[in-house]
């Protein structure tokens, strides 16, 4: 008999409950199940990875209004150009490379941000630079600017973009790709007719004040959303949020910029 | 063998359900429920993790000291689930993002421990496999049963198809949004207990303790 059968022989009448077979049966069960579970960690990671990359990509391209059905969003999505802006500086940096900057990972990072005093989105960090996404023409004119945006609602901080006209001052459009608000209220957010309203918008006045608002009465048409009905704390954050990135801590400066060619 | 194949296979879908009978995973057929999509994608999850569960557990049946068997049937089914777990994220990446943490959670869920324990412990693994895939049926069906009246009357669809045109849209039904809440699946799914054993009268349970009248005292 070879050596390898007579260890599992003397293995297997071993007593079920002795010490000796416990540990062999509990380390050798956890190295097959440790195998397994890194083996397709490891080899998903690519597939996971590129499907988080399109879902960002395709929820850009919706926020632009550009996004059907079926459409190849990759390729789609060479029209749009993305860049890195400095928001304390207003300016667009090349410090770093726009495909693999981390807005999220900026915004931990005490070198890359700023803990806010006055917080009224309730993001405790900004980040000092942001990943923004612009739309060219075919002739390359800018046609749209994609801003990231975020903010905390009633439950969960809510994930988007802002799509803005080329003059930086008209909405196109606005969308959120994560949050977990009340679905049928708060989630509202996601809902087509609510998001239409913001088309045509402008976020400020001829005096450059920010005037957009989300609220439940009407002041001034231009400037007004909507609020959600029955969902007044996911609405508030709505406000919050857009006021606070489209204002001075925000994009504003970069906006100013972008139109006077100073960018 | 007391029961046929067939019968571990059927069995959980009605007389033995793992939800109304024994009334065990409740937690999560209240969080996954609001949609059909997600819940079917749930079910698949929980089949699978069910019947490969007690599987291999039933293949280890013999070689499992009796001291430490529960973390040994914890580290299979945790396994299995990151497996599962990591299998929808890479090719169902939209749903996965509204499953979230609750294919996590099936470790947790309690119709799988309870296979693994009651059955996969005891019988062969072909057997034990067919007992686990049966009872991940028994509480997919009743996970779409909850998740239709949720979706239909809470948003006017069935699987993302539009039925009844909600006045949002500017159609007119106005969607009950107490359905798409979680505390809306307690009462369905007790409605459903309710009904089954009024089908059922065996599965009924005795009363604990029996209410003293004035007379009998």
């Amino acid at each position: 008999m070879s050596n390898s059968n007579n260890f599992f022989t003397r293995f297997r009448e071993l007593p079920v409950d002795g010490m000796t077979k416990t540990i062999i049966v509990a380390v050798s069960l956890c190295l097959v199940c440790s195998m397994v579970v890194s083996f397709a960690a490891v080899n998903l990671k690519n597939i996971q990875e590129i499907n988080k990359a399109v879902d960002k990509q395709k929820n850009i391209l919706q926020v632009a209004g550009v996004y059907y059905e079926g459409i190849d969003v990759k390729k789609t999505f060479l029209s749009f150009e993305p860049v890195v802006v400095d928001l304390n500086k207003g300016k667009f940096t090349n410090k770093f490379d726009p495909i693999t900057f981390d807005d999220k990972a900026a915004a931990q990072d005490p070198e890359l941000s700023i803990s806010l005093k006055d917080d009224p989105a309730s993001i405790g960090r900004r980040t000092n630079f942001a990943t923004v996404y612009l739309l060219k023409k075919e002739d390359g004119s800018l046609d749209k600017i994609i801003l990231p945006i975020h903010g905390y609602g009633l439950w969960s901080t809510l994930y988007g973009f802002i799509a803005l006209e080329k003059n930086g001052n008209d909405i196109f459009g606005l969308q959120f790709y994560q949050h977990a608000e009340t679905p049928g209220l708060g989630a509202e957010v996601d809902n087509p007719k609510w998001k239409a309203q913001w088309k045509g918008k402008k976020l400020n006045n001829d005096n450059g004040e920010l005037m957009i608002t989300v609220a439940k009465t009407q002041k001034n048409k231009e400037y007004h959303i909507d609020a959600l009905a029955g969902a007044t704390l996911t609405s508030n954050g709505v406000d919050n949020l857009v006021k606070f990135w489209m204002g001075d801590s925000g994009f504003k400066k970069f906006l100013k910029n972008l139109q006077n060619g100073a960018a | 063998m007391a029961q046929t194949r067939k019968q571990l296979l059927t069995d959980p879908l009605v007389d033995n359900n793992p939800i109304t009978l024994q009334v065990l995973g409740i937690c999560s057929a209240l969080a996954v429920t609001s949609s059909l999509n997600v819940a079917f994608v749930m079910s698949l999850a929980v089949i699978a993790v069910c019947g490969f569960s007690s599987l291999f557990i039933s293949f280890l049946r013999h070689y499992i000291p009796n001291s430490i068997r529960i973390i040994v049937q914890m580290v299979i089914i945790a396994s299995l689930v990151i497996l599962v777990d990591q299998i929808i994220k890479a090719y169902a990446y939209e749903i996965s993002k509204t499953l979230s943490v609750f294919v996590g959670l099936i470790i947790t869920n309690c119709i799988v421990m309870g296979r693994a324990e009651a059955f996969a412990m005891k019988n062969k693994p072909f057997d034990s496999f067919i007992d686990g895939v049966g009872n991940g049926l028994g509480y997919s069906l009743l996970l779409m049963c909850v998740g239709v009246i949720r979706e239909l009357f809470g948003s006017g669809s069935l699987f993302g198809v539009m039925i009844f045109e909600p006045v949002s849209n500017g159609g007119w039904y106005v969607p009950n949004g107490l359905l798409l809440l979680p505390p809306s699946a307690f009462f369905i799914i007790g409605f459903i207990i309710w009904g089954v054993r009024t089908w059922k009268k065996s599965q009924v349970e005795a009363r604990d303790y029996k209410i003293q009248t004035l007379e009998e005292h």
